[in-house]
């Protein structure tokens, strides 16, 4: 197995890792930098559930390579919070009731970010269409929306 | 195959410099080595073992493939590692080949249009594909690199079966040429999945029309399916219903029910063949309509 040695910024911290080169995003984040709040869902790029920002944009981790990485910067969930203090988003999906399980969360607000970033004041469909690629099986999504929806007020 | 292991069987990750460094390497490790720009086809083959590969070719740095320009004496280059959602939101694309930006959005998801790339979807080269119908359409033709150097191939002659195209070991697709769109065109891409948005289709219709003068009918249409057979195809018989006189809801009637009879579609997870020849005869004539009543106007 030939490693590759990356530089690379996650959640403005400067990391350098060795990685297998068969290693995805996904799993260094999870493994080699412990920050377990991306999950695996579905390994396929179907379910959103490992979404993070790659230079600002989303991206499903389990689909990128880590040796590819060099250079990259990375946001996780972990990082949205800054100094402690939860954004506006994410107070705003606790108080909707847009978090049962949890396990979509990170890929939902990483999405719902990004999201809010390039779109300040996005329309129903437009918050709908910028989440399909986050599947919840817990919400049915409404109280998801509308989070996402009071945020951009 | 649902067995979701987060990991890739062990592969190398090689990230040539040059294009002539890469089909040397694609040439020398043949049938062992891929190019890789946004893996979204390749990751998924990889985990279920379908795909063996020992070397994943990173062309993402490679010359000329992260062009993304329009000429207006020329066309439209897209390179080979522009992503599905550059495509999408480009202000030339939008506004001279609003039906591309139409088709590549409706790809998948968000996340996955920041990494698929429309080249990638044309030389995965699966039947459903998404942004294939229109890509031929519009009379796309690929600038590929290979061991011999540079050629240029037409997406009317790239497809062989499903999964197989003309690419020969060592090739590596550098971009799409889409020429200047035929003037006052209208076009549309119809998907059905087996939700709203985000499934891969289970019928997909691309159509395009412009008025033309030596048609008897004053105009000339062009329509690919997509999922309704082994490769992406233009429905030529189709076309011709709509040349042939003057256009009106019975000749586009007519020609839904030719696009019907034209098509070959499987049973598979997403739809029984049955389904799926009523669906196109339904949404090629929605295209039809929609595309005519505007060029109509």
């Amino acid at each position: 197995m030939n490693y590759s040695t990356i530089t690379l910024t996650v959640n403005d911290l400067v990391e350098t890792v060795d990685v297998p080169q068969n290693m995805t995003l996904l799993q260094m984040i999870r493994e080699k930098l412990s920050l377990t709040g991306t999950k695996n869902g579905c390994s396929a790029g179907e379910c959103g559930a490992c979404t993070v920002l790659m230079n600002g944009e989303p991206v499903n981790s389990c689909m990128v390579l880590a040796a590819e990485c060099d250079g990259a910067v990375i946001t996780t969930v972990e990082g949205l919070a800054k100094g402690g203090k939860l954004t506006q988003l994410q107070e705003a999906i606790i108080k909707s009731g847009g978090v049962q399980c949890g396990f979509c969360t990170p890929g939902m607000l990483i999405s719902a970010t990004a999201l809010l970033k390039r779109n300040p004041h996005p329309t129903d469909v437009e918050i709908r269409e910028a989440i399909v690629g986050n599947l919840c099986r817990c919400t049915g999504y409404v109280r998801i929306v509308d989070a996402i929806k009071q945020t951009s007020k | 195959m649902i067995n979701p292991h987060p990991g890739l069987p062990e592969l190398q990750y090689v990230k040539p410099t040059t294009l002539a460094e890469a089909s040397k390497f694609l040439a020398e490790h043949e049938g062992v080595a891929r190019p890789y720009a946004g893996g979204t086809d390749n990751f998924v083959r990889l985990r279920d073992g379908v795909l063996k590969l020992d070397y994943l070719v990173d062309v993402k740095g490679l010359e000329g493939v992260n062009e993304l320009s329009f000429d207006p004496k020329k066309g439209l280059t897209i390179g080979a590692a522009v992503t599905m959602n550059k495509v999408a939101t480009n202000a030339d694309v939008l506004k001279h080949y609003p039906n591309l930006a139409q088709a590549a959005q409706s790809v998948a998801s968000y996340q996955l249009r920041n990494r698929a790339t429309i080249i990638g979807n044309i030389c995965n080269a699966s039947p459903a594909g998404d942004t294939i119908g229109t890509c031929m359409i519009l009379g796309g033709v690929l600038k590929v690199h290979g061991i011999d150097g540079f050629r240029d191939v037409p997406l009317s002659s790239f497809f062989l079966a499903p999964g197989r195209t003309v690419l020969k070991t060592g090739d590596v697709v550098t971009a799409l040429h889409l020429p200047l769109p035929p003037k006052g065109f209208i076009g549309t891409y119809k998907k059905l999945g087996r939700n709203a948005i985000g499934d891969l289709s289970i019928v997909g219709v691309a159509v395009l029309g412009y008025p033309l003068k030596e048609s008897p009918s004053g105009f000339q249409f062009r329509v690919a399916l997509a999922s309704v057979a082994p490769v992406p195809f233009e429905a030529l018989k189709t076309e011709a219903v709509l040349s042939e006189k003057k256009i009106s809801d019975d000749v586009i009637a007519r020609a839904a029910e030719v696009a019907m009879e034209s098509v070959t579609p499987i049973d598979d997870v997403r739809g029984s063949a049955r389904y799926r020849k009523y669906m196109v005869r339904n949404l090629t004539r929605e295209a039809i309509t929609e595309v005519w009543k505007k060029l109509s106007k």
